[in-house]
């Protein structure tokens, strides 16, 4: 007799069965979503066996493009061809500075926005775009919905930036169970594969950001003992660079934006080409007709970009102060990301350790592979390996404090989960509310940190200056996302009050972007029926003009007439929006004019039989 | 799932309270805590469970942050006695360790103007050695429950605790 199964409390019932859970690594030049296959995690690909989908969305005449498809467009169309939006991600203009793009933006208060085809776009849409396309691609190959994702961001993104990846997968419709930082993900890729014990260094330079981390390995622990970056610097300042150099050797100023995007993209070839080439050329025709030719070096291409390597360098030491150890303690450096193919990337990073950097994982997919096996375990699918990551804060975070300064009230570094709490008190006699302004950064001044929020805490009890005491508590989670309360606790009177950064978007705001953009759905539906209503409501009307017109006589004056009637009562209806009532109306008038198509008919044949030819009629 | 949040740090890690500690014993509870404890443990489950596991393991981060530095460890000790350090209205030093304070100053800005990182980290390495000798003469005092003397030598750590992290960003402003 078979016995009964009962499984643990607080197992699930069914413990093989397997919960379909992806890593997604947005990246800012290329995505990927991978999964944890049979005990190993590997690649998605797409329908044509690609697995990188170029973060690019095109927004074109022809409805959305993403990818492969939306990047072809982009020469012809860059305005609405949106690349490298991650740079834009929880951003202001004001931040965006001299980098060359071909986009409109409107200066939003928190984020910026792309004004396209298709309206106006914040970076958190085009994102989720990107996402949607990805998580596609997951369900269809893996049969099934997903239980959850586990999105990458870099390590040093700020709150405003990981709020708004969290807001853009939560608008593609994904479950996230983390975010999860990029040189993180890649040492649990790493580790697992390798078996590392000891402290190693992360470099990670993608398309459009940079990041260090260090971390100690150990019996199945991720420790990041200090994390420090970039988050404006990537590959595409190498491009923009030659870019830039080319516009100098050609005596070019101010190329219009086909032409920039041309030269961008021409530079970024040029840069791929010469990480396997000594020398390679640049050539273009731009839209006057003008030929661009120019030969470039490797040499010269590493002199001209020379700083941006040196830029990475700084992080990398500020990383090592702050986990209070020297480059001779690491014992292996992973490189992660496209850009770390550049040769004199990587010769700088050797020459600063003293050793050979390891990269026999590609860089371009280790994040995506770290973050599904993340994912995996999140997800519930607990296999014989366990681990633990212990990841912490990148940025400082303070409030301001009387004189424009900023009061630290979590160090950058700390282990997250955590929180801390400051009490404060009022200055003036009788007060009863009080300004919060939230900041993020290292800088002294509140003008030289990022402004997350501003908050006032109402209701506080009037009482003489000093005796109110607000304690405001920071909590950040482990996604790194801070949330803020504040109370005041001399009198029984409480006043609280939570806050989200003013960056992200609180969840109904998500909540009524997904209804929109299902009402968008049903509004596309409804306008499709519409068009195809008007088009056939239209050409029955047309044959028959041209009937009355030939063959009025063969039907009595007033038959005509009540034709002429219900044509008139159609073509009302078409300069309206109903398509069930154009429907209803196109066949009342089928109807009425029933009889004088048999008419016609019989006339025709008529005709025929005297040698008219059928196709006149 | 029960979490005591109003356990002391030294018991959450299973530890004699005392100043003295072992630290790598502490870092191998702390991992063995979080493993427990830990969000990413709590993924998929309800957000009570959720809710719980996020609390706790910010206690245990903080807790752990306490206990592994010594002035943290020191003042917490201290109010678990019922002492309170009076860091922020008690300013009343010694003479003699204001004026070391003030050389102390000096020497830094001096080096900092003159881009002197060498000097910088010199002057780091000897402020080290006063932190460890001030944070083992504020041990004897704690095991002997000398309180008011702990809690003056508190207020001396913190000085002096800042004076390193001026040191360092001072050689960050050099070196960036």
């Amino acid at each position: 007799m078979a016995l009964l199964q009962i499984s643990e409390p607080g197992m699930s019932a069914a413990p093989h069965q397997h919960r379909l859970a992806v890593g997604i690594d947005l990246g800012t030049t290329n995505s990927l979503v991978a999964t944890v296959k049979s005990g190993s995690a590997v690649c998605l690909p797409d329908a044509e066996g690609r697995m990188l989908l170029p973060s690019v969305v095109h927004y074109g005449r022809d409805g959305l493009l993403v990818g492969h498809a939306a990047q072809a467009r982009q020469n012809e169309d860059p305005a609405n061809t949106i690349v490298s939006v991650k740079r834009f991600m929880g951003r202001g203009v004001h931040d965006i500075g001299e980098l060359a793009t071909p986009y409109r933006f409107v200066d939003e208060p928190g984020m910026l926005k792309l004004v396209t085809r298709a309206g106006v776009k914040s970076p958190v849409e085009v994102s989720a775009d990107i996402l949607a396309t990805l998580k596609a691609r997951a369900e269809a190959s893996l049969g099934g919905e997903l239980v959850g994702a586990v999105v990458t961001v870099p390590a040093y993104f700020d709150d405003a930036q990981r709020q708004a990846t969290k807001d853009a997968a939560k608008l593609a419709g994904l479950n996230v169970l983390r975010l999860l930082n990029e040189p993180t993900a890649a040492a649990i890729a790493y580790g697992l594969d390798n078996g590392a014990e000891g402290t190693y260094v992360v470099y990670d330079l993608g398309g459009g950001t940079f990041d260090v981390s260090i971390l100690e390995l150990s019996r199945g622990v991720f420790e990041v003992r200090a994390t420090s970056g970039d988050a404006q610097l990537g590959g595409d300042d190498f491009d923009h660079r030659l870019y830039c150099w080319v516009l100098e050797q050609a005596g070019l100023r101010g190329p219009n934006a086909h032409d920039q995007r041309l030269l961008l993209t021409r530079a970024r070839e040029a840069k791929e080409a010469l990480t396997d080439h000594d020398s390679t050329r640049i050539t273009a025709v731009l839209s006057d007709g003008q030929v661009i030719d120019q030969e470039l070096s490797a040499h010269d291409f590493q002199q001209l970009t020379a700083h941006l390597v040196q830029k990475t360098l700084l992080p990398v030491k500020k990383a090592l102060r702050d986990a209070k150890l020297t480059a001779a303690d690491i014992k292996g450096v992973v490189l992660v990301g496209g850009a770390t193919r550049m040769p004199h990337v990587r010769r700088a990073v050797a020459e600063l350790f003293g050793q050979q950097p390891l990269t026999n994982l590609d860089p371009d997919k280790v994040v995506a592979l770290g973050a599904a096996m993340q994912a995996n375990v999140l997800a519930g699918n607990k296999g014989d390996d366990d681990w633990l990551l212990l990841d912490v804060i990148p940025l400082s975070l303070g409030l301001e404090t009387m004189g424009g300064l900023v009061e630290k009230v979590i160090p950058r570094n700390s282990t997250i989960p955590t929180a801390r709490a400051q009490e404060f008190t009022t200055f003036k006699d009788g007060q009863t509310a009080m300004a919060i302004h939230v900041l993020q950064g290292e800088r002294e001044l509140v003008s030289d940190c990022r402004s997350l929020a501003r908050f006032e805490l109402r209701g506080i009890p009037a009482m003489v200056a000093g005796a109110a005491r607000i304690r405001v508590t920071f909590q950040v989670d482990a996604d790194g996302l801070l949330s803020v309360s504040a109370r005041e606790q001399s009198t029984g009177i409480e006043a609280s009050i939570a806050v989200k950064p003013s960056y992200g978007l609180s969840d109904e705001e998500v909540a009524r972007m997904l209804q929109e953009s299902m009402q968008h759905a049903q509004d596309d539906m409804q306008q499709r029926k519409l068009g195809e209503a008007r088009v056939e409501a239209e050409s029955l009307l047309n044959a028959l003009d041209v009937a009355l017109a030939s063959d009025g006589e063969l039907i009595a004056a007033e038959e005509q007439a009540r034709i002429r009637t219900s044509m008139a009562e159609l073509r009302a209806l078409c300069a309206a929006d109903n398509a069930d009532a154009i429907r209803l109306a196109a066949e009342a008038l089928n109807q009425a004019s029933s009889d004088f198509a048999a008419r016609r008919m019989d006339a025709a044949v008529r005709r025929g039989l005297a040698g008219h030819n059928i196709a006149e009629l | 799932m029960q979490f005591d949040f109003n356990q002391t740090y030294f018991t959450l890690f299973g530890m004699q309270q005392g100043f003295a500690i072992d630290t790598r014993e502490l870092d191998q509870r702390y991992r063995d805590l979080q493993a427990l404890w830990h969000p990413d443990r709590f993924a998929s489950s309800d957000d009570t469970a959720r809710r719980l596991s996020l609390q706790a393991s910010t206690f245990v981060n903080e807790a752990w942050q306490t206990l592994k530095s010594p002035l943290a460890r020191a003042r917490y000790l201290l109010r678990l006695n019922g002492i309170d350090t009076q860091e922020d209205t008690n300013t009343a030093m010694p003479m003699d360790f204001l004026m070391q304070q003030m050389e102390w100053r000096e020497a830094i800005a001096e080096a900092k103007s003159s881009r002197h990182l060498d000097e910088l980290e010199r002057l780091g390495a000897e402020l080290r050695e006063e932190i460890a000798a001030l944070e083992q003469l504020l041990g004897g005092q704690l095991d002997v429950s000398q309180w008011d003397a702990a809690s003056t030598s508190v207020r001396k750590l913190r000085f002096l605790e800042k004076l390193d992290q001026e040191i360092g960003d001072a050689i960050e402003a050099v070196m960036f």
